[in-house]
């Protein structure tokens, strides 16, 4: 087990490495330059001169491999620069919304995890009844309904409500107060988009456990525990639902990974200032150095989560471990 | 051999064993499958009995309702499409369809074991084998978690397995096929049971292994006083293990009596067809052997006809008109065929 998580561990390298080479190189071939968008903001028309000082003072002009091993190494020393749009230290940018989308995104994936599973295995356990034929139409309406658009509706909602009930509208904070400083507000302003997005998901969820489970309970070692006369919640828990977590674990990784960098819309409505949203910013800034650090941070999330489903997966089913 | 002769003798003094309270009695037992084609026929009126510590076989070819009927104990049809809607199993003077689920599921694993098929998928892969054994143990006998291992330990033991303190830490995929089936036996032995039911035990090992898996079950259910209904389609097995034989064809008992009854005189052209297309030690080297050609029949389109009146080679009018009763041939055997006394003469007659 332990040199199974070294191995997998030891194999995150060449995989970031892989995407730091892809993003630095595809940035720079998409057209257009940092500089001239920042001069020519200001009216159109810029200076040559005002260019060439500007392409010289963020190091354009140097060679591509110059360029990419002073960032690689950077890198290595956890140290990203400035973002070539604001001037300000990346890891600040960064580490301002890290926080907020880190928390929507556990909120999201805890809250989807807890309705997917308990949902999911009784829709399998009670199969064609009309409990099931609910919760089918609660997960496909999650699916149906894109999460910025269930924001919409419960901002509406939360208006409109409130003004009906206590005379005057209320509005969730859009200052982000830190868990530690003010449970309070920092949930209030947190949990909507979470229950957006993690309607979305937890449907997903729901429906991979269902099929999984009906699949597993159909299993011959399914008919062997229930001839040895064990209790039905034990067949359950013990033999079924552990066989049938793999896939379930599979779709709650990827989508968490997602939440941590996907979320350019649903961050939109809610205007949240989290990842999504400088993620776009700085694409279309063409802000290199910043677009290249989001990219390694997305990257590295998928790699870890990936990282723990693998873990869990040799934990889950002990066949894993040897092959 | 002794036992056996004297079980066969005090089965045939006591009537086919009608005075004695039997351990197990089914009575016009009836499973049927509700499918989109139809309703499936899958058993349609078997009875028989089965007397504590004595092996009883169930034969018959593929889909002929020997599983369903071992299902049907234990109560482990799935329902829907499947549902036992008539007759009446007894086991130790209860009857087990009138049984809430709770009381049945105290049966099942302490009462009634059973063995399946495949060894490959039966056991859980996700679970050790300690874990499986101890469970049932947990949940039967309520003992302390030292008695269990100790008790799982002496099982695996029981069953052949050695080095049982470190297999019961092992998970089945570190298991070979005939290794398993011995856990399955450990399994099914592990709360003492009255009655073991196997199904097909050995149809998935290996020739080699089949053997020692049939002695051994054999030995333990002889030793331990266990009966043992043994669900198989190889004749040898019931020839070598079984007191009594139940033949089965599309869902009804067509012949049934004493091992030896069945095999060196049978009524009913069905069980004389299974007899000549397997090798036989007792017959002439070089000897052809007779398969039973055609197919069984669709269940859900039985008539009022002999089922095995289209692959019969016996088969006269009075097979397509009525469906033969089982009866009395001789003391303990019993057929469901109208021609079953001119049998010899038929047989002689083709040959």
């Amino acid at each position: 087990m332990f040199r199974y998580i070294v191995k997998r561990i030891l194999l995150v390298i060449p995989t970031l490495l892989g995407a730091a080479v892809l993003v630095f190189l595809l940035l720079r071939m998409i057209p257009g330059d940092i500089c001239e968008l920042k001069l020519a903001g200001t009216g159109g028309y810029f200076d040559k001169e005002a260019l060439a000082i500007c392409q010289k003072e963020l190091g354009l002009g140097r060679p591509l491999l110059v360029q990419f091993f002073e960032w690689i190494w950077g890198v290595m020393r956890f140290d990203f620069g400035v973002s070539m749009w604001t001037n300000r230290p990346i890891i600040e940018e960064i580490g301002l919304r890290f926080q907020l989308s880190l928390e929507i995104a556990l909120l999201a994936t805890f809250s989807a995890t807890l309705i997917a599973i308990s949902l999911g295995v009784t829709s399998a356990i009670k199969q064609d009844t009309w409990i099931d034929y609910l919760v089918r139409l609660f997960s496909i309406a999650g699916i149906a309904m894109p999460s910025f658009w269930l924001g919409i509706l419960i901002i509406l909602g939360l208006l409109i409500s409130t003004q009906a009930w206590f005379g005057e509208p209320w509005m969730m904070p859009i200052e982000y107060t830190p868990i530690w400083v003010d449970p309070i507000a920092n949930l209030s302003q947190v949990i909507w988009p979470a229950l957006a997005t993690g309607y979305r998901y937890s449907a997903v969820a729901t429906r991979m456990t269902r099929s999984a489970m009906l699949e597993v309970l159909r299993e011959d070692y399914i008919r062997t525990a229930r001839a040895k006369g064990l209790l039905e919640k034990v067949i359950i828990n013990r033999h079924a639902l552990k066989n049938a977590l793999l896939p379930v674990i599979t779709v709650i990784g990827i989508e968490f990974a997602f939440l941590m960098g996907g979320l350019v819309v649903t961050e939109q409505v809610f205007n949240l200032n989290g990842l999504g949203k400088l993620f776009v910013g700085s694409v279309s800034n063409n802000d290199y150095t910043m677009t290249q650090a989001l990219v390694m941070l997305v990257a590295l999330i998928f790699v870890a989560t990936n990282l723990v489903v693998d873990i869990l997966y040799a934990w889950l089913d002990p066949r894993i471990r040897y092959n | 051999m002794s036992a056996k002769i004297k079980r066969q003798m005090l089965f045939i003094f006591c009537g086919g064993g009608k005075i004695l309270d039997s351990l197990l009695e089914i009575d016009n037992l009836r499973t049927q499958f509700f499918t989109s084609g139809g309703t499936v026929m899958a058993v349609d009126g078997v009875s028989y009995d089965v007397q504590e510590g004595e092996t009883v076989a169930v034969v018959g070819e593929s889909g002929c309702g020997k599983s369903v009927t071992a299902l049907s104990i234990m109560r482990l049809i799935p329902d829907p499409p499947g549902k036992t809607v008539g007759g009446r199993i007894r086991f130790m003077g209860k009857d087990l369809l009138s049984l809430d689920d709770e009381s049945m599921r105290q049966i099942r694993g302490r009462n009634i074991a059973m063995v399946f098929q495949e060894p490959m998928t039966s056991l859980n892969p996700v679970l050790t084998i300690g874990r499986q054994i101890s469970e049932t143990l947990e949940t039967h006998l309520g003992i302390s978690e030292e008695e269990q291992q100790k008790r799982a330990e002496e099982l695996l033991d029981m069953v052949g397995i050695a080095d049982g303190k470190r297999r019961l830490k092992q998970y089945p995929h570190h298991l070979s096929g005939g290794m398993r089936q011995r856990v399955m036996i450990a399994l099914a032995l592990a709360c003492e049971p009255k009655l073991i039911i196997a199904d097909e035990p050995t149809t998935a090992l290996d020739v080699t292994i089949q053997a020692q898996i049939l002695e051994l079950m054999k030995d333990l259910t002889h030793r331990l006083g266990v009966a043992l209904i043994v669900i198989t389609h190889n004749l040898g097995v019931v020839a070598r293990y079984a007191n009594k034989v139940n033949v089965m064809y599309a869902g009804k008992i067509v012949e049934k009596g004493t091992a030896h009854q069945v095999y060196y005189n049978p009524r009913h052209p069905y069980t004389l067809g299974l007899l000549s297309s397997v090798p036989r030690m007792d017959q002439a080297r070089g000897q052809k052997l007779v398969p039973i050609f055609g197919q069984p029949p669709d269940l859900t389109r039985l008539g009022v006809e002999c089922a095995f009146r289209p692959r019969c080679r016996f088969a006269i009018d009075r097979c397509s008109r009525e469906i033969p009763p089982l009866e009395n041939f001789a003391d303990g055997q019993q057929a469901a065929c109208w021609r079953m006394h001119e049998i010899d003469d038929l047989k002689k007659e083709t040959l």
